[in-house]
């Protein structure tokens, strides 16, 4: 429905008209919301929004505007100021409408003409400190990238090691380079002093007042337009040496990441503030030296666990964090993005670092070396186009959310940050980034999605009026991939519905799937800051409460539970949830929990459900392609399973299968259904990898393989070593963990949603 | 010997010339020959192959004397050494009463006398009286006289050798000797020999007188060979005894009779005879009275002093009541004195304590246990035994050592002594290397350190039977047992981190600033660099030098240039965080350049084009160095960074400075903090600096004022060079600039080097001049160390030194050579040590001297104002003539100046020091023409402050144009010049050509190419090339003035009455210069005021 026109999902499509019964509902009133959602049908209208001309409100003229056209009049449906439309606006009439009146656009993109355009800025940061292959690798990569890069692109290089290179660019006959201590922050003003871009002193001026003024061109040096200097720059990629500082046995190389980042955001922030511009991050390990150092160069002494952690034994983590999250909001302020590409065997600090990418928007990628198709895969595909031939990315946008007046913006939950801009339908609530009704997020694309969430402030004995409905608008503007400024606006209504009179609508209109992952983002959100377990338990508490509220039963009676279909997945999602890597840190290396955390608040609501509960298909001779439950019931010995978790695409062969292959059987003409068997689960993984974004992890596996494992900790343990009733059925295979199966989860959550207690 | 010295009874010998013919050789000669002596050279001499031979040229001159054979002694260097000396020594114990003597050297004096030649020689000597005068030069000034002829001992040490070297040239070195040689010049001289003995010899003293008359004399020029066989003669009487240090035993001998000084007299003597020697006759001691005879006393005198003038005769009658200039002892004249008798034979080194001839003189050394004078001299041959006599005598004990001194290509450089693991011998107790001082005993299993008497067994390896004398049998199979000079191979255990060294590197740093590229000066030297890399210093034999390059340029950030081999083209890595440097490349940053060529030649096509258009004015220095530093520390090796600067750091860096030039400051107080620098930064950089080997040398090109003081800190400090090319332009400067920059990187350097200078019991080095680190009182820390420069160091007593074995100098450098060895070089030098002031004041040398105190003038200067400074010279100066006159000179009246043979010209060279732009700056010299003039002297050697203090002036007309020979030098006066003639002038920095404006129009014509002199371009600093004789022989000598000077000269033509001669008037330095230094003649009047106030 209109996800597909709005990229918008609320948990709640009838919304609870006070904000009581609003909190008795336990899931919040909240949205995902896909800002650039690729909408093919959906052409750009090359004129300016109008604006209510109350200051406060500045709401945009929308469908659900009561107009006056008679009186060319048009109140506006938040604040209910009556405008005047503008002069442009004249020869409107009910037959004559803008397209901004017509109720298919409830979501419209105007392009705004103003404004010079600037082109987009690609500056690459990349780690020297690289095996020779995995470098040569990275080198190709990044000469292939020139070719994909819009010609009029602005490319940049920084190499880093020991030290920190700022190559200088369409520099003929002889390469120059700015060269940085890797052991020294330094601030943006002696950056800038330092690579020569501070204007000219006054003097200097004065002394030329006729001059034209030259600033546009102070960076040129450093970042030059791809078509100019494609040849350059492939060349210096093509002569880019390992670093060649001497590495001792046992040591780490020296690497200055945090400096390579701090100069990165200085130039930029110098030279291009508030222009759409990439700053993207290769490294091939951990920082080991200066400001946002994370690990010693001792070999000896490992890089931090959460087991160190925990035991706040990390040393340089929080110093790190700090240096890095200050250079984020600096890059956020500017409306820069940084990527991190982190591909190493070890960690890289991505739990230091994850600042910088969720921040401001950029993409993070991890993965064990740059010489992987996963690497080289991920990141062409940052450069894909969509079916305009523009690039699938946008810059520097800002997010503005109004309400009505019986709702208040809570907060955001995504690549973002808070604007800090207070206005009368901010919320002193916060759920995830609040206190403000404007966020800005620097870098985008079309599946980049947001929780917003939202507070119903109505207060009881002030009804809402039958039939009234709630509006919501959301007004992105941002930075085209073709450099153009865009306002991209999606105005929302939902009915109101009195909680007691009208339960039964509302629980209907309750979509568990929307909700399941607006309530992980919270969870996700809250495991950042939190410990986990506390996490876990609010999330149960969460559960149990919605099934108090929702379910049907009798009291003290577990066997009496029962859960309309609308609420019926949701427990099997928190369930998944409660497994997930997102929340559970066993296992997981600090730099996997970030990187993790870090997709699941930006995906939309399709990839979030399968990072929660990966999807399990079964291929087998007994008949086609079927989803089957993620349990241990379903691995068997002739399937052939297909698991998506998002992050890994598993094919699992069942032990006959597996057997059968070793024999070779697909290789006989005779068995040649066999052979399409084994085929058939290929082939769909090829499909899944060749769409996302990142690329997932592909195994290839069997019965007793080890790296089935990936299957086996995913799939629900209803087989373990502990409930031997299992054995010698032909039902699956044990799972040997202590966690409890879905089956003993239910049990429980229905013994407490029926207790009184 | 002794039999010379009996011979001195010989008045009649010497009197009569023939005596000295005979003398002469007999006594050298003659004498080595009979006399004990022989024997124990003859072991010596025996292992010294080389000496033994020369004496040939020696003979040659003894001529007459059949004895001249002995004369071989000369050769026979120890032989003759011991006789020398004795001779020397024998001499003034004798006379001790009446001490003066004059020695040959006196002939000198009478290059001096003619002074004030008030001689007072008894009138006996009269006759002789000229001979004699040679003694001591008394000359009557105005108001004083001034015995210019202290009549040392005689020939002096060096003398002792080749004895007969020496005096012959004393000799020779009278012009005058023309008329010697009319003269019985014999006679004169052996009188004032036997003068002395006879007991008359205080009235021989009085020889001097006849200086005066000498002068005349030397007018004639002509040198008597002759006359050096009187002199010897002479001098072989007083001689005998002292100084023969080992010969002692051998020698003995006569010394003693002689006891008497004779004042090696006679030879000068000769000179006057002419005119003078009726005049001798007449005057009594001081008068020289020949002309004068009439003339009463000196009282008189003064008068007397245009008598003198007028004695001299032959030149001519000065107005009344002035000094006559060339009566005043004339440092022309002493220097071609000592060229011509000295310069002829070689210098054989071994025997202790002998006085080497003049840097001025061209002579080979021959090493026979004694460092060579172009590694040490020393202020004086004859230290003092205690230091009650040092601090009388006032004479600074120092001794001028360059370590690394270049050799002429017929003197072998030290040989290297590898001694394999166990590395160089050394005594266990004072660390002292082996060398040939030290005794073996107990048969040779162990050995008797000469300098702390520590007895040290000898290891097996190095055992060795003793001959009969005591000697090794292996002594002359080893050089460190054998020479004076020579270098051991170290082993780990001297090298830093107990690593071998890597080979050192070199950095070129290049200021692109906007003056920089404007001047033309980084095209140009890019540009040379292409050629110039080819020529980097390689050991011995090597076919490419291991020295690697690296290249930065900066203005107020710096570049950084990977040059590595393997890459297509260069690349530049900019560091702008000056305040913080860092190297931010380690590979590719220092490249062998042969395998690197194309990279590099690529790098130095582009610099000049990257930077063509900057308008970046500002520049940063510290941080530069600070780059050198670390990137040599990175690369684990020494090395040296050559920047080229332009202007004033005043970028935002660490040692940034402001411009405090005042000129204000001058004469005041504060004067001092001109030299100072302003920031104590430079010191801290040039520390660390030290500690890595890294070695600065700087070339500036200034536009104004870039506070030299404090640029040249760390250069100073590290041992490097500061070159100035004040308001550079590539046409005009170009040829200086490159000529300096190619022999600066061309020359061998040695790294990393400490330096320890060891002295045997009783005297220890307490001071030291140079440039250079010292983090300790005893060690002299070179970052690098080349073969110009020099490190002077003071002595002082600490204890009683004993004559019989006499003082040790042991100076050994450890250092780094450019092919990354490390190497130990020592130098050792055995001095004598006397009990009598006379034997100090007739072994000194002044040129060291002056050195020295200009040295120790310019470190005043940075702790005290100027003008206490300048006292403080004068009174030490005035003291030590005091010393003299009071000790050793024999009586006389009050109102006449004494001077000491070898310090006649201690009084016109000081005032050169107290005239020089540092102490007396004048207008027209900026301050850091005088920091930087400030700190070149302090490491400059003997032959460089030598000419620098007192300019070379040369009269290119006067000597026929065929003449392959430099045309003799005229004194530094303006009354000199004549207005026909063209002179050149040098002081090793500076080069005029001065051009009479009534030169005749051929000699414009073939020199500069115009038809008349007033169409001769003022400032021209190139002549052209014109196809005639002269232009080709004025070319030639300007060329062969540039090659002996470490310095290219630039050339700059002046034409009299034009503006530019104020310049030149400026190095006339015996005139009175416009800032208020006195004239020669003044200041001597000056310094004889103040010697009688010390005296009364």
């Amino acid at each position: 429905q209109n996800e597909e026109r709005d990229g918008v999902r609320f948990s709640w499509n009838v919304w609870p008209s006070s904000r009581l019964e609003a909190t008795r509902m336990v899931v919040p009133l909240a949205c995902l919301l896909t800002p650039l959602k690729e909408r093919p049908d959906l052409p750009p209208v090359q004129y300016e929004p109008v604006l209510c001309s109350r200051t406060t409100c500045k709401a945009i003229l929308n469908p659900l505007c009561q107009v006056d056209y008679r009186a060319k009049l048009w109140a506006c449906n938040f604040c209910f100021q009556r405008n005047q439309f503008p002069p442009a606006y004249t020869g409107i009439s009910e037959v004559n409408q803008p397209a901004e009146l017509m109720p298919q656009f409830s979501t419209i993109e105007y392009v705004i003409q103003r404004g010079a355009q600037s082109p987009l800025i690609f500056l690459y940061v990349v780690d020297t400190c690289l095996e020779e292959d995995d470098l040569q690798a990275l080198k190709e990569s990044l000469q292939m990238s020139l070719s994909l890069l819009p010609p009029d692109a602005l490319v940049g290089l920084i190499t880093f090691g020991r030290m920190v290179q700022v190559h200088e660019l369409s520099c003929e006959g002889i390469s120059k380079s700015y060269v940085f201590r890797g052991t020294k922050d330094l601030t943006a003003k002696q950056i800038q002093d330092m690579l020569g871009l501070t204007k000219p002193a006054m003097p200097m001026q004065q002394a030329r007042p006729g001059q034209p003024h030259e600033q546009p061109f102070v960076s040129s040096r450093f970042l030059q337009p791809v078509h100019k200097i494609d040849m350059n720059l492939t060349d210096l990629l093509g002569e880019l040496q390992r670093d060649p500082w001497p590495v001792t046995q046992g040591k780490r190389p020296l690497r200055s990441t945090g400096v390579a980042l701090s100069i990165a955001v200085g130039l930029l922030e110098g030279t291009f503030p508030n222009t759409g511009a990439r700053i993207m991050l290769f490294t091939g390990g951990p920082p080991t030296q200066g400001p946002g150092m994370v690990v010693g160069d001792e070999l000896k002494v490992p890089i931090r666990s959460w087991h160190d952690i925990e035991k706040d034994n990390a040393r340089f983590m929080k110093k790190a964090t700090k240096h890095y999250e200050m250079l984020a909001n600096r890059t956020a302020t500017n409306g820069h993005c940084i990527d991190i590409y982190a591909c190493a065997l070890d960690q890289t600090g991505l739990l230091e670092m994850k600042c910088c990418a969720n921040l401001t928007g950029g993409h993070m990628v991890m993965g064990d070396s740059f010489n992987t198709s996963l690497f080289k895969q991920t990141f062409q595909r940052i450069f894909s186009k969509d079916f305009n031939g523009d690039f699938r990315m946008a810059f520097g946008a800002t997010l503005e959310v109004k309400t009505s007046r019986e709702l208040k913006v809570a907060g955001a939950i995504g690549p973002c940050v808070s604007l800090n801009v207070k206005g009368p339908c901010v919320s002193e609530n916060e759920l995830g980034v609040g206190g403000t009704s404007q966020w800005k997020i620097c870098g985008l694309d079309p599946t980049s999605t947001l929780g917003i969430y939202f507070e119903v402030v109505n207060q009881h004995n002030a009804p809402v009026p039958q039939g009234g409905r709630g509006a919501i608008q959301f007004v992105t503007q941002y930075q085209h991939s073709s450099t153009q400024r865009r306002i991209r606006v999606t105005t929302i209504a939902r009915n109101w519905a009195d909680a007691q009179s009208q339960l039964r609508h509302i629980e209907a209109a309750f979509d568990q799937e929307a909700a399941a992952v607006l309530m992980a983002r919270l969870g996700v959100f809250r495991a950042e800051s939190e410990e986990g377990p506390d996490v876990l338990r609010w999330l149960d508490r969460q559960l149990i409460r919605l099934c108090q509220k929702f379910g049907q039963y009798n009291k003290e009676d577990p066997t009496s539970f029962r859960l309309s279909d609308s609420f019926s997945l949701y427990p099997q999602f928190m369930f998944h949830l409660r497994r997930s890597p997102f929340l559970q840190v066993f296992n997981n290396s600090p730099d996997e929990s970030s990187y993790y955390r870090h997709h699941f608040a930006r995906q939309d609501l399709t990839q979030s459900l399968i990072m929660i509960q990966p999807i399990l298909y079964s291929y087998s001779f007994h008949g086609p392609p079927e989803p089957v439950l993620l349990d241990s019931s379903s691995i068997l010995a002739e399937r052939i399973l297909l698991m998506d978790t998002f992050f890994q695409i598993v094919i699992y062969l069942g032990e006959t299968i597996a057997q059968w292959r070793k024999a070779g059987y697909q290789d006989m003409p005779e068995y040649e259904n066999f052979k399409h068997l084994l085929q058939a689960p290929l082939d769909d993984a090829q499909e899944i990898l060749q769409a996302r974004f990142p690329m997932p992890r592909y195994i290839n596996t069997e019965h007793g393989g080890s790296q089935a494992r990936f299957l086996l900790s995913k799939v629900n343990p209803s087989q373990t070593h502990n409930n031997l009733y299992a054995w010698g059925q032909e039902t699956g295979a044990p799972i040997l963990t202590d966690d409890v199966s879905l089956q003993v989860f239910m049990d429980h959550l229905k013994k407490l949603a029926v207790s009184s207690a | 010997m002794n039999v010379n010295q009996s011979a001195p009874p010989l008045p009649p010998f010497g009197q009569s010339q023939p005596v000295y013919p005979g003398y002469h050789p007999s006594s050298y000669g003659g004498q080595p020959g009979s006399t004990a002596p022989p024997t124990p050279y003859g072991a010596y001499n025996g292992p010294v192959p080389g000496c033994q031979q020369t004496p040939p040229p020696g003979v040659s001159r003894a001529p007459p004397s059949s004895e001249a054979p002995p004369a071989s002694t000369a050769q026979a260097p120890s032989g003759q050494a011991a006789y020398g000396q004795f001779g020397q020594g024998d001499v003034q114990n004798g006379p001790s009463s009446t001490v003066q003597m004059q020695r040959f050297p006196g002939s000198q004096p009478f290059g001096s006398i003619p002074l004030a030649p008030v001689v007072s020689q008894p009138t006996v000597l009269q006759p002789y009286g000229p001979p004699p005068t040679s003694a001591q030069v008394t000359a009557q000034l105005a108001g004083m006289q001034i015995s210019g002829a202290v009549a040392p001992a005689l020939p002096p040490v060096g003398l002792g050798y080749g004895p007969p070297t020496s005096l012959a040239s004393a000799s020779g070195s009278f012009p005058n000797s023309g008329l010697y040689g009319s003269y019985p010049q014999g006679q004169a001289p052996p009188l004032s020999q036997a003068q002395g003995h006879l007991g008359a010899q205080p009235p021989q003293r009085s020889a001097p007188p006849q200086a005066s008359s000498f002068t005349s004399p030397a007018s004639g020029g002509p040198r008597m060979p002759s006359m050096t066989g009187p002199l010897l003669s002479g001098q072989g009487f007083g001689g005998p005894s002292l100084s023969q240090p080992n010969h002692v035993s051998s020698p003995p001998p006569q010394a003693l009779p002689p006891g008497t000084q004779m004042t090696g007299p006679p030879g000068p003597p000769p000179p006057m005879h002419s005119s003078q020697q009726p005049g001798y006759q007449l005057q009594q001691n001081g008068s020289f009275g020949p002309a004068r005879g009439p003339q009463p006393n000196y009282g008189s005198s003064y008068p007397g002093a245009p008598t003198f003038g007028s004695q001299p005769g032959p030149p001519q009658p000065l107005p009344p009541k002035r000094l006559d200039p060339d009566a005043i002892p004339s440092p022309i004249q002493v220097i071609e004195d000592d060229r011509n008798n000295r310069g002829s034979e070689p210098f054989v080194t071994g025997v202790r304590g002998q006085v080497p001839p003049l840097v001025t003189t061209n002579f080979l050394v021959k090493d026979q246990g004694n460092a060579s004078p172009r590694y040490i001299r020393c202020t004086s041959y004859n230290i003092p035994c205690t230091s009650d006599m040092a601090k009388q005598a006032q004479v600074p004990l120092a001794a001028v050592i360059k370590p690394l001194a270049r050799l002429p290509p017929e003197e072998a450089s030290p040989y290297v002594v590898d001694h394999g693991e166990s590395g160089p011998l050394r005594c266990n107790r004072c660390k002292a290397y082996m060398c040939p001082f030290m005794q073996f005993v107990e048969g040779g299993r162990r050995f008797q350190c000469c300098f702390c008497s520590c007895i040290n067994d000898v290891p097996p390896q190095y055992f060795q039977h003793l001959d009969h004398t005591g000697k090794r049998v292996d002594a002359y199979d080893r050089p460190e047992l054998s020479l004076g000079s020579y270098e051991f191979l170290a082993t780990v255990d001297y090298c830093k981190n107990n690593k071998f060294p890597s080979p050192p590197a070199f950095i070129f740093m290049i200021d692109v600033s906007y003056n920089a590229i404007r001047s033309g000066l980084v095209r140009l030297l890019c540009e040379e660099l292409k050629s110039l890399l080819d020529f980097l210093p390689r050991e011995g034999g090597a076919e490419e030098s291991a020295i690697r390059v690296g290249f930065v340029t900066y203005n107020k950030v710096l570049h950084f240039y990977n040059v590595k081999s393997s890459l297509a083209q260069p690349q530049m890595m900019v560091v702008s965080d000056v305040a913080d440097m860092f190297v931010p490349l380690l590979d590719g940053f220092l490249v062998n350049v042969s395998e690197s060529r194309a990279v590099i030649t690529s790098l130095l096509d582009q610099i000049p084009e990257m930077f063509a258009d900057t308008r970046e004015t500002e520049t940063v220095f510290a941080p530069v160095i600070q780059a050198g530093m670390e990137a040599l520390k990175a690369a684990e090796c020494a090395g040296k960074l050559f920047l080229f600067h332009t202007s004033l750091p005043i970028a935002e860096a660490p040692g940034k400075l402001k411009n405090r030039d005042d000129r204000k400051l001058i004469n005041t107080d504060k004067e001092k903090t001109l030299f100072q620098p302003q920031t104590g930064a430079y010191q801290t950089l040039a520390k660390e600096c030290v500690a890595q080997g890294c070695c600065v040398d700087l070339f500036l090109f200034p536009n104004q004022y870039v506070d030299v003081a404090t640029l040249s800190v760390v250069p100073q400090l590290t041992g490097g060079s500061v070159y100035k090319y004040a308001c550079f332009q590539v046409e005009n400067d170009q040829e200086r600039f490159l000529s300096d920059l190619r022999r600066d990187v061309q020359k061998v350097v040695g790294f990393d080097a400490v330096m320890r200078v060891r002295t045997s019991t009783g005297i220890r080095a307490v001071d030291f001049f140079g440039a250079f680190y010292m983090s300790n009182t005893t060690d002299v820390e070179l970052a690098g160390l080349d073969g110009d420069k020099t490190v002077t160091v003071e002595f002082k007593h600490d204890d009683r030194l004993n004559e019989e074995s006499g003082a040790l100098l042991q100076c050994a450098l450890l250092y780094t050579s450019c092919a990354g060895q490390r190497r130990l070089r020592i130098h050792n030098l055995a001095l004598n040590c006397c009990t009598q002031l006379a034997d100090l004041y007739r072994n000194c040398e002044t040129d060291t001297l002056i050195n020295y105190m200009a040295k120790f003038a310019y470190r005043g200067v940075l702790n005290s104002p100027v003008k206490t400074v300048r006292d403080t010279l004068i009174t030490q100066c005035a003291q030590i003539l005091a010393c003299y006159r009071k000790n050793c000179a024999s009586p006389s009246s009050a109102g006449q100046l004494i001077l000491p043979e070898c310090m006649k010209l201690l009084p016109v060279y000081l005032n050169c020091v107290l005239k020089s732009d540092v102490l007396q700056p004048g207008a027209e010299v900026t301050t850091d023409d005088r920091a930087y003039v400030r700190q070149l002297v302090t490491s400059m050697d003997v032959a460089e402050t030598n000419v620098f203090f007192y300019p070379r002036l040369l009269p290119l007309t006067k000597s026929p144009i065929e003449s392959a020979t430099e045309p003799p030098a005229v004194r530094a006066s303006e009354e000199r010049l004549s207005n026909g003639d063209i002179y050149l002038l040098e002081n090793g920095l500076n080069l005029f050509l001065w051009v009479g404006a009534s030169v005749q129009q051929g000699v414009v014509q073939s020199l500069f190419s115009v038809s008349s002199f007033s169409q001769i371009t003022s400032g021209l600093s190139v002549l052209p090339v014109l196809d005639n004789p002269l232009s080709k022989k004025v070319r030639g000598l300007i060329d062969s003035l540039r090659a002996q000077r470490s310095r290219y000269m630039k050339l700059i033509v002046v034409k009299q009455e034009d503006k530019l001669e104020m310049l030149f008037k400026h190095f006339l330095v015996e005139d009175k210069s416009l800032s208020g230094g006195a004239s020669y003649v003044d200041f001597l009047c000056h310094m004889h005021k103040e010697i009688r106030q010390l005296l009364s």
